[in-house]
C-alpha cells in the first residue's frame, strides 16, 4: 500500500459525492450518499488491514507542498486510525437513519453529511498544524447547518449556542498555533510532538488549546450547548455529533495538549480532575430528572466524556488507553442510543419519555436492541464501554483515589438514570394507544442497529483488535509524559512482614470510615 | 473439547437460541433446549466434583480467549476449576437444572416462556463464569452478568410497576457494592500489578501488616483496605446489612427465580468471593473482624424481621439474608470450609423451601399471604412433606451424640461451634448472635409451617381465592375454604422438590467430613485452618447442644403462638408496640434510604439543571453574551439575524483570514 494516497482518496470519494448530491433529485442523492459512505467504509477496512501494527509510528503519509509554507500533509498513527474507522463506520448508518425522515432539501442534506465526513477524516489524518485547524473548525459548519436547517422547532437558538461556545475556543487556539509555528519554526505535527516548548509558554498555550477542546468535549461548565444541539438536531445529526464530533476534543488532548505541553498538562491535571469529577456527579444527577430522551442521553454523554478527560490526565497507560476505548465505545453506544430514540421518534414524533411505555410488548426486537445499548451505556462487562471505563478508572486510581472514587460513583448514577429511562420507555403498561400501535423494527432499522450491536459486543469481548493498533502510540505518549507525570496519591510502602497483631489503630480508623 | 467449556457455554448457547428464537421456535423447543443444556451441564459437573472428593482431580485452567492487554494490566477469558469451583459447579448446575424443570409447570400459563427460560440460562452462564474466573475482572464480569439476569428476572412481569421498581432497586443497590468491588480491584492492581487471582493470593501473605497505603487521604494498612473494598462488593451481592434492601423486594420475580438466584446461587457469590480470596483476607485480620461483625449483624437483623412478615416468600427471603450472615461470620472467623459447607447445604434446602412455597402459591391461586392459608397439610401432602424436609434442614434438627441430622444441622452447628472455638471477642459475639438467630430461625420457620399447613383454612379471606370461587367471605359463611380446592402441583414441579428433599436430608451427613475436616479435599483452593477446625470439634457439650435447645424452644414458641393459643402473637405484638412496628417495617431501612439518597438525588438533579445549567451557566454564558451583543451594536444585531448562513459565512471568513495570515505572514 505504500505510496498510494488512500487517505486522500477517502476524502475525495465523499467530496465528489457531496458535489454530485447538490445537482440531483432526492432519491438519487440518497443513493449517491449511501454509495459514497459505503465505499469509504470499505476503504477504511482496507486501511485497517494494511495498517502495520508495530511498524512505523506514522503510516500512509502523504506530503504535497501547497502555496506558501502550507502543506497538504496527511498520515495516521493507531489512534487516528481508530477514530477514522469510527467515523466511516457511523456514516452509512447516518445516511440510513435519514433515509425516510428527511424530506426537504435532501440533496443539500446529504451533501452536508458527506462534506462532514471529508472534514472529519481530514481532522484525524492531518499532519500539519493549520491543516488540522481548518478541518477541525470547518467540520462544525456542516453540523451547524444540519441543526439549523433540518433541526427541530428551536433550532436557531441551539445552533447559535453551539456556535458561540465553539467560537471563543477556536480563536484562542488559533492564536496559540500561530505562536507555536513561529517558535518551533515548523507546522509539522510529528516534529512538534518532539519539540519542547519553554515551560512558561506551555502554561498559556495549554490554556488556549484547553479553551477549544474543553468546549468540544464538552466539559462542565461549557457543556450546555450539547443538550440543546442534540435535542434540535435530526437523528443522524445527533448520531454523528455524539459519535464523532465529541471525540474531537479528546483527540485534541491526546494529539496536542498532552504530548506538546507535558509540563503544563501535569500542572493543570488538578483542574481537569476537578471539572471531570463535577461533571460525573452533576450531569448524571441532571440526567436523572430529564423528561426528554435526547436530553437525557446528551447529559449522560457529558458524564461519560468526563471519564475520558480524567483518564487522559491520569498520565498512565491504562488511563489513556481506557480513555480511547471509552471514546470508541461511547461513539458506538451513544450513536446507537440516539438511533433508538430516532426509531420511535419517527413513529410518534415526540421525545417525551412519558408518551411511551410498554414498548416491549409491541416492539420486542426494538426493546432487545435498546436493552443491549442501555446496558453498554451502563458499562456492563462484555460490552465496549466496560473495557474503556474499567481501564480508565484503573488508571485514574493510580493517580488519585479521590478522583477514582468520585468518578466511579458514575457507575451507580449511570445505572440509575439509564434503567429509569428504559423502564419508562420499554416496561410498564401500554399507556398510550398510539405508542402501543407502533410497529417493530423494519429491515432498514435492523441494518442500522445490527452492526452497531455486533461492534459493541466485539469491543467488549475481544477489545484486543482495537487496543493493538494504538498500543505503541500510547506507549510513546506515556514515555513522553513520564518525566512530568505527577506522583499518585497512594504512596504505597511495603516493609518486612510483621506479626499478625498490632493493627488495632487502623481497625478503628476503618470502623469510623464505614 | 474440555468438559468445563461445555458446562459453561452450553447454557449460553441455549439462552441465545431460546432468547433470539423466541416465538419463532415456540415454547416447547425453547424450554427443551435450555433445560436440556442445563441437565447436560449438571451431568458433566458431578463427575468433576466427585473427582475432587476422591482426590483424582487436580486444579486446572482452560484458556478461552485473550481479553485485555493494557500496559501491565493483562487479563484473559479462562475457566479455572479447583475444589472450590467444583463445589459451586454442582450447586449451580443442579439447582438450575431443577429450577428449569420446575418452571415447565410453574410458568405453564405464562405467555412469555421462551424469554423466561432464556434469562434463566443466561443467568446460569454468568454465574458459571463467575465461579470459574481466574482473575478478578472475569469474576466481575460474572458478577455483573448475574446482576443483569437478576434485574431482568425480577422485572420479568414488566407490566407490574412494583416489579420494575424492585428490578431497578436490585441493580442500583448492587452497583453501590460494585463501587467497592471495582475500587478493590484497582487497589489490588496498584499494589500487586496483576489481577490474576493465584498471583495475588501467592503474594498476599507476605503483605500482612507490612504495608501501608493512602486511600481517600487516610493512611491505612494495605491488605485491610483492599479486603474491605472487595468485601463491600460482597455485601451488595449477598445482601448484607446496609446493602440488603433489594433482596426482599426481589421477591417480585417469579418464584423459581427466587429459588435459583435469590437463595441458592447468586446471593452466595459474596461468600464465594471471600472464600476464593481467603488467603488475602487472612492477611487482613481487621477486615476479617469486620466481615464477622457484618455477618453476625445481618444474621440477627434479618432473623428478627423474618419473624414478623406475612408474605411467605418474604419470610424465606429474610431467612436467606440471615443464613448468608452465618456464612459470612464463619468466613470471618477463618472457617472458610464451614462457610462453604453451609453455602452448599443451604442451596439445597433453601431452593427446596422456595420451590415448595411456589408450589403452595400455585395451589392457592397466586395468594402469597400466609394469613389466608391454613390447613393445607391434607390438601397438598407432597408439597407439605417437601417443605417439612426443608424446615427440618434449616432449623438444624439433629442430635450430636447420634451423629445424625438434617443438612442444616451439620453446617449451621459447625458455624456456631467454630465461632465459639475461634476464641476472639468478635467470634464470641458471633457465637451468641448465631445461637439467638438459630432460635429465631426455628421460630419463623415453624411459624411458616404452622400458618400454612396447620389450623383451619382461612382461604376465603384472600382476594385471589375470592376471584377464583366468585364468592365474598359473607357469602361463604361458615365454610372458610369458600369451596376452593387447592390442587397438588404437577409432576414436573414435584420431581425437583423430591430431589432437593434428598439434598436437604442427606447433604450434611454425606459431605461433612470432606467440607469440614479435610485439608486434602480443599487442596489449597481456600485458606484451610486445621488448628481451628480441630478446636471446633473440641468445644464443650453445652455449645454443641445450644443450637438444638434453641431450636426446640423456637418450635415450642411457634407451636404455642400459632396452634395452641392463636391470639398470643397479637398480644405480644401489642405489648411490644413500637419495637414490633420497627421490626415489622424492616428496621426502617427503606424509609431511611428513600429520604437520605433517593429524594435528594432527584432534588439535586433538578437544582443542578434548573438553577445551575439554565439559571447560571446559560444566563451568564451564551444568553448573556447574546444579550450584550444584542444591545451592543447595530452591526452585531444584523449578524444575529438568525440566519444560519450568516454564521457559517462568518466562520468561513475567519478561516480564510487565518489561512491568508499563514501564507503571507
Amino acid at each position: 500500500m505504500s505510496g498510494f494516497p488512500i487517505l486522500s482518496l477517502m476524502m475525495l470519494v465523499p467530496l465528489l459525492g457531496a458535489v454530485a448530491c447538490f445537482f440531483v433529485e432526492a432519491k438519487l442523492a440518497r443513493t449517491i450518499a449511501l454509495a459514497a459512505t459505503l465505499i469509504d467504509l470499505l476503504l477504511g477496512v482496507v486501511l485497517w488491514l494494511n495498517f502495520d501494527i508495530g511498524g512505523a509510528q506514522w503510516q500512509f503519509t502523504e506530503r504535497a507542498g501547497l502555496f506558501g509554507g502550507f502543506q497538504w500533509a496527511l498520515g495516521i498513527d493507531g489512534i487516528a486510525l481508530l477514530l477514522i474507522l469510527l467515523s466511516v463506520f457511523l456514516m452509512p448508518i447516518c445516511i440510513g437513519a435519514s433515509w425516510n425522515s428527511i424530506t426537504k432539501r435532501v440533496g443539500e442534506y446529504m451533501a452536508a453529511f458527506l462534506f462532514m465526513e471529508v472534514l472529519m477524516i481530514g481532522t484525524f489524518a492531518a499532519q500539519d498544524l493549520f491543516l488540522f485547524y481548518i478541518f477541525f473548525e470547518a467540520g462544525l459548519i456542516p453540523m451547524f447547518l444540519i441543526i439549523g436547517i433540518w433541526g427541530g422547532d428551536d433550532r436557531i437558538y441551539a445552533s447559535y449556542k453551539f456556535f458561540l461556545y465553539t467560537l471563543l475556543g477556536s480563536v484562542l487556539m488559533f492564536i496559540a498555533m500561530l505562536w507555536m509555528a513561529n517558535e518551533a519554526g515548523t507546522t509539522d505535527i510529528p516534529t512538534l510532538l518532539q519539540y519542547d516548548f519553554p515551560a512558561g509558554a506551555q502554561t498559556w498555550l495549554w490554556l488556549a488549546f484547553f479553551a477549544s477542546f474543553a468546549v468540544k468535549m464538552p466539559m462542565w461548565p461549557v457543556h450546555t450547548w450539547l443538550p440543546a444541539a442534540h435535542v434540535q438536531a435530526p437523528t443522524a445529526g445527533s448520531v454523528i455529533l455524539a459519535g464523532v464530533l465529541l471525540k474531537l476534543g479528546g483527540y485534541g488532548f491526546i494529539r496536542f495538549s498532552l504530548p506538546m505541553f507535558p509540563a503544563a498538562s501535569a500542572e493543570f491535571a488538578w483542574l481537569v480532575f476537578a471539572l471531570s469529577m463535577i461533571a460525573v456527579v452533576v450531569t448524571s444527577l441532571i440526567a436523572l430528572v430529564q423528561h426528554d430522551m435526547k436530553k437525557l442521553i446528551a447529559y449522560s454523554s457529558v458524564a461519560h466524556m468526563a471519564l475520558v478527560t480524567a483518564g487522559l490526565f491520569a498520565f498512565n497507560v491504562q488511563g489513556i488507553e481506557g480513555a480511547m476505548m471509552i471514546m470508541l465505545g461511547h461513539g458506538l453506544v451513544s450513536g446507537a442510543l440516539f438511533l433508538c430514540v430516532g426509531v420511535i421518534y419517527d413513529r410518534l414524533h415526540t421525545r417525551e419519555i412519558d408518551r411511551y411505555g410498554g414498548l416491549s410488548i409491541n416492539m420486542p426486537k426494538y426493546a432487545l436492541f435498546f436493552l443491549l445499548f442501555t446496558m453498554a451505556s451502563v458499562g456492563l462487562p462484555g460490552t465496549s464501554n466496560f473495557v474503556g471505563e474499567f481501564l480508565a478508572l484503573a488508571g485514574i486510581y493510580q493517580a488519585s483515589s479521590w478522583v477514582a472514587f468520585i468518578c466511579t460513583t458514575g457507575i451507580i448514577l449511570g445505572a440509575a438514570y439509564m434503567l429509569y429511562l428504559y423502564r419508562r420507555v420499554a416496561f410498564g403498561e401500554q399507556k398510550n394507544a398510539d405508542a402501543a400501535a407502533m410497529p417493530d423494527l423494519d429491515m432498514r432499522e435492523w441494518l442500522m442497529l445490527g452492526p452497531l450491536a455486533a461492534a459493541v459486543l466485539w469491543m467488549g469481548v475481544y477489545p484486543e483488535s482495537f487496543l493493538a493498533p494504538m498500543r505503541n502510540d500510547i506507549a510513546v505518549l506515556d514515555a513522553r509524559l513520564a518525566a512530568t507525570a505527577p506522583e499518585g496519591d497512594a504512596h504505597l510502602e511495603i516493609g518486612e512482614p510483621a506479626p499478625a497483631e498490632g493493627d488495632e489503630m487502623h481497625e478503628e480508623a476503618l470502623g469510623g470510615a464505614h | 473439547m474440555n468438559f468445563i467449556t461445555v458446562i459453561v457455554f452450553a447454557p449460553l448457547l441455549a439462552a441465545i437460541v431460546a432468547g433470539l428464537g423466541n416465538r419463532a421456535i415456540g415454547n416447547v423447543p425453547a424450554k427443551a433446549i435450555t433445560t436440556g443444556a442445563l441437565f447436560l451441564s449438571c451431568l458433566l459437573s458431578w463427575p468433576i466434583f466427585i473427582g475432587f472428593l476422591m482426590g483424582s482431580e487436580t486444579a486446572s485452567v482452560v484458556p478461552v480467549l485473550d481479553w485485555v492487554r493494557s500496559g501491565a494490566m493483562e487479563f484473559d477469558w479462562a475457566l479455572r476449576v479447583d475444589t472450590l469451583t467444583a463445589v459451586m459447579l454442582v450447586v449451580i448446575t443442579t439447582v438450575s437444572a431443577l429450577v428449569h424443570l420446575y418452571s415447565w409447570g410453574y410458568m405453564a400459563e405464562d405467555p412469555d416462556q421462551p424469554r423466561f427460560f432464556a434469562y434463566l440460562s443466561l443467568f446460569t452462564f454468568a454465574m458459571l463464569m463467575l465461579v470459574t474466573a481466574d482473575n478478578l475482572v472475569q469474576m466481575f464480569f460474572g458478577w455483573e452478568g448475574v446482576g443483569l439476569a437478576s434485574y431482568l428476572l425480577i422485572g420479568f412481569w414488566f407490566k407490574k410497576p412494583s416489579a420494575n421498581a424492585a428490578a431497578i432497586k436490585a441493580f442500583v443497590v448492587n452497583r453501590v457494592g460494585d463501587l467497592g468491588f471495582m475500587l478493590g480491584i484497582f487497589g489490588t492492581f496498584l499494589v500487586f500489578q496483576t489481577t490474576s487471582i493465584p498471583e495475588i493470593l501467592a503474594a498476599a501473605p507476605a503483605m500482612q501488616g507490612a504495608s501501608h497505603i493512602t486511600f481517600l487521604g487516610m493512611r491505612l494498612d494495605t491488605m485491610t483496605i483492599l479486603c474491605l473494598l472487595l468485601f463491600v462488593g460482597a455485601m451488595g451481592k449477598s445482601a448484607q446489612l446496609g446493602l440488603h434492601t433489594w433482596l426482599p423486594d426481589a421477591m417480585e420475580g417469579p418464584t423459581p427465580v427466587s429459588a435459583l438466584i435469590h437463595a441458592a446461587t447468586m446471593v452466595t457469590a459474596g461468600v464465594f468471593m471471600v472464600c476464593r480470596l481467603s488467603p488475602m483476607f487472612e492477611a487482613a485480620p481487621a477486615a476479617l473482624a469486620f466481615v464477622t461483625f457484618i455477618g453476625a449483624a445481618t444474621c440477627l437483623f434479618a432473623a428478627t424481621v423474618g419473624t414478623t412478615q406475612w408474605d411467605i416468600k418474604r419470610v424465606i427471603a429474610y431467612s436467606t439474608c440471615s443464613q448468608l450472615g452465618y456464612m459470612f461470620f464463619a468466613a470471618g472467623v477463618g472457617a472458610y470450609g464451614a462457610a462453604m459447607f453451609h453455602l452448599f447445604t443451604h442451596a439445597f434446602f433453601k431452593a427446596l423451601l422456595f420451590l415448595g412455597a411456589g408450589s403452595v402459591i400455585h395451589a392457592m391461586h397466586h395468594e402469597q399471604d400466609m394469613r389466608y392459608y391454613g390447613g393445607l397439610r391434607k390438601e397438598i401432602p407432597l408439597t407439605f412433606w417437601a417443605m417439612m424436609a426443608g424446615t427440618l434442614a434449616i432449623t438444624g434438627v439433629g442430635v450430636y451424640h447420634l451423629g445424625l441430622g438434617f443438612a442444616g444441622f451439620f453446617s449451621k452447628d459447625a458455624i456456631i461451634e467454630v465461632a465459639f472455638a475461634s476464641g476472639t471477642e468478635m467470634g464470641m459475639f458471633a457465637f451468641w448472635v448465631g445461637v439467638f438467630a438459630a432460635l429465631l430461625t426455628s421460630f419463623y420457620s415453624w411459624r411458616l409451617m404452622f400458618l400454612t399447613f396447620w389450623g383451619k383454612p382461612r382461604w376465603i379471606e384472600s382476594e385471589h381465592i375470592q376471584h377464583s370461587v366468585h364468592k365474598t367471605p359473607e357469602q361463604a359463611g361458615e365454610d372458610t375454604t369458600g369451596g376452593y380446592h387447592p390442587h397438588e402441583s404437577p409432576l414436573n414441579m414435584l420431581v425437583p422438590l423430591g430431589v432437593l428433599s434428598i439434598g436437604a436430608i442427606a447433604a450434611g451427613y454425606v459431605f461433612k467430613t470432606a467440607f469440614l475436616d479435610s485439608a486434602e479435599f480443599w487442596a489449597g483452593s481456600i485458606a484451610y485452618n486445621e488448628h481451628l477446625m480441630h478446636a471446633m470439634h473440641e468445644v464443650p457439650y453445652w455449645v454443641k447442644y445450644s443450637a438444638l435447645v434453641v431450636m426446640l424452644l423456637g418450635l415450642l414458641t411457634a407451636w404455642y403462638g400459632y396452634i395452641r393459643n392463636t391470639s398470643f402473637p397479637k398480644q405480644v405484638a401489642e405489648q411490644l408496640g413500637p419495637i414490633y412496628s420497627f421490626v415489622s417495617r424492616k428496621w426502617m431501612f427503606d424509609e431511611l434510604y428513600h429520604y437520605v439518597f433517593v429524594k435528594p438525588a432527584f432534588w439535586l438533579g433538578r437544582i443542578f439543571w434548573q438553577k445551575g445549567d439554565v439559571g447560571i451557566i446559560d444566563r451568564f454564558g451564551p444568553d448573556g453574551a447574546a444579550w450584550v451583543v444584542d444591545k451592543g451594536a447595530v452591526l452585531a444585531k444584523k449578524v444575529q439575524s438568525g440566519y444560519l448562513y450568516s454564521y457559517a459565512l462568518v466562520m468561513l471568513l475567519g478561516l480564510v483570514a487565518a489561512i491568508s495570515w499563514v501564507i503571507f505572514a
